[in-house]
């Protein structure tokens, strides 16, 4: 288990985990990327964001 | 098996009643009246249920006995309509505003008409199964709270629970044409269509409930949209000292993690990331969900559910499964629909 940097959720950690890979938030669904292995390390990944205009 | 029956069937929430008793697999719908379609068929009344019953209408006060009765009458009216019902030995659960308020002198300031009833008051539980589950399950007459009350005090309670919330809330409510009921005035396609009708910018009778249920004042505006089912409400409040959004998504977290109807929506990305009622309808849940300053700010608490259903008949549904011991989702399994 890894903790969600933007909301402290529980996420699951990837079984065989790679650098970059995606992993989701069930419970914020913040976008984590892996940005190290040893220990496991995650990271808000960017995103693009919505505008509905005026 | 256990038997139950709607006073006041010919409605929207009546309808909705009746479509819900009919799919529920561990209770009987019995019967349904209405004074003005009483001998005509329900499926003509309630088209979505052809198929599914051959049973008429009866006159008011000729019900068959049963264990369960829903009273679905407007307020003002359905006061004399429960007490009727008040002998016939059945759990009583009462749709309409007529038994939220605890004080009848409140309930004349937001209806308008002084109680007829103000004895029968202290005889009838809350219907929010999140503020009082323990007590519904003894219960034989229970009041379903108000759909846009509902919403609001399920989006503000875990912040007033846990103190994150300071001052007077504010709410902003948004309902679908179906929340006026099936007969209301100024309540055509062409007046309601693409509305965004402030129709009660002060005082709206809900507040009232609100503030019964969450201890403390707020205020309240309500616009009708032109959707025809769902609610929605943003309710606005300051943080306590401190409080930011860490504290307030734990809050939500902690007090919404049992509850089966109850989903926390606060997603940061995507594009369905607070709650709204388009997904809802037809389903039991309550979606409520925030966006925080940090600390020290102010929060926004947001709700969504379909007020025919966790704003009306599905609560009154749960409420019953309940009382009657059975698995709270008992008749309540629909997910909703995506895309609708
Ligand atoms: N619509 C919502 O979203 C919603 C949500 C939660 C709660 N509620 C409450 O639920 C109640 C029903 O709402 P609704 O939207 O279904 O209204 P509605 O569509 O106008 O239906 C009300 C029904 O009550 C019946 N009725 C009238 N006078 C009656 C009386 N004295 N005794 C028994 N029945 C009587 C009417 O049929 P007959 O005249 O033919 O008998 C009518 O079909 C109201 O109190 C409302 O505030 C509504
Ligand atoms: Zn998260």
């Amino acid at each position: 288990m890894i903790t969600c940097p933007e909301c402290e959720g529980r996420v699951a950690a990837p079984e065989e985990p790679r650098v970059h890979e995606i992993v989701e938030c069930a419970e914020c669904r913040s976008e984590l990327e892996v940005v190290g292995l040893d220990p496991l390390l995650v990271a808000l990944a960017p995103e693009v964001e919505e505008d509905w205009g005026e | 098996m256990t038997t139950a029956c709607v006073a006041g069937g010919a409605g929207y929430i009546g309808g909705e009643l009746i479509r819900l008793l009919l799919g529920h697999p561990r209770v009987e719908f019995a019967g349904a009246s209405s004074a003005t379609l009483a001998g005509r068929r329900i499926d003509g009344a309630h088209p979505n249920l052809r198929g599914l019953t051959d049973a008429s209408f009866t006159e008011p006060g000729r019900l068959p006995r049963c264990d369960v009765l829903f009273t679905a009458a407007p307020h003002t009216r359905a006061m004399a309509a429960v007490r009727e019902h008040l002998d016939t030995g059945a759990v009583v659960i009462d749709l309409s505003g007529d038994f939220r308020l605890r004080d009848p002198g409140e309930y004349e300031r937001y209806y308008g008409v002084p109680h007829t009833e103000p004895e029968l008051l202290d005889g009838f539980v809350s219907g929010l199964p999140e503020l009082h589950r323990a007590e519904i399950a003894t219960a034989d007459r229970i009041s379903v709270p108000g759909c846009m009350a509902t919403a609001a005090i399920l989006a503000l309670h875990p912040l007033v629970r846990s103190g994150l919330a300071v001052g007077e809330p504010r709410v902003d409510a948004r309902t679908g044409s179906s929340g006026s009921g099936a007969s209301a005035a100024h309540n055509t396609h062409a007046e309601r269509s693409g509305a965004l009708r402030v129709y009660a910018p002060l005082g709206h009778r809900h507040e009232a409930e609100i503030r019964q249920a969450l201890g403390r004042p707020v205020r309240m505006t309500v616009t009708g949209i032109g959707a025809v089912r769902g609610v929605q409400v943003l309710c606005w409040t300051r943080l306590a000292p401190g409080a930011g959004p860490r504290e307030v998504r734990a809050a939500y977290r902690t007090r919404y993690a049992a509850e089966p109807f109850v989903r926390v929506v606060a997603a940061r990305r995507g594009p369905h990331r607070l709650p709204d009622p388009k997904i809802l309808a037809g389903a039991n849940f309550c979606d409520v969900g925030f966006a925080a300053d940090e600390a020290g700010g102010e929060v926004l608490a947001v709700a969504a559910l379909d007020n025919l259903v966790k704003g009306g008949a599905g609560n009154a549904v749960q409420c019953m499964n309940l009382r009657l011991g059975l698995p709270e989702r008992s008749g309540l399994e629909f997910s909703g629909l995506h895309p609708v």
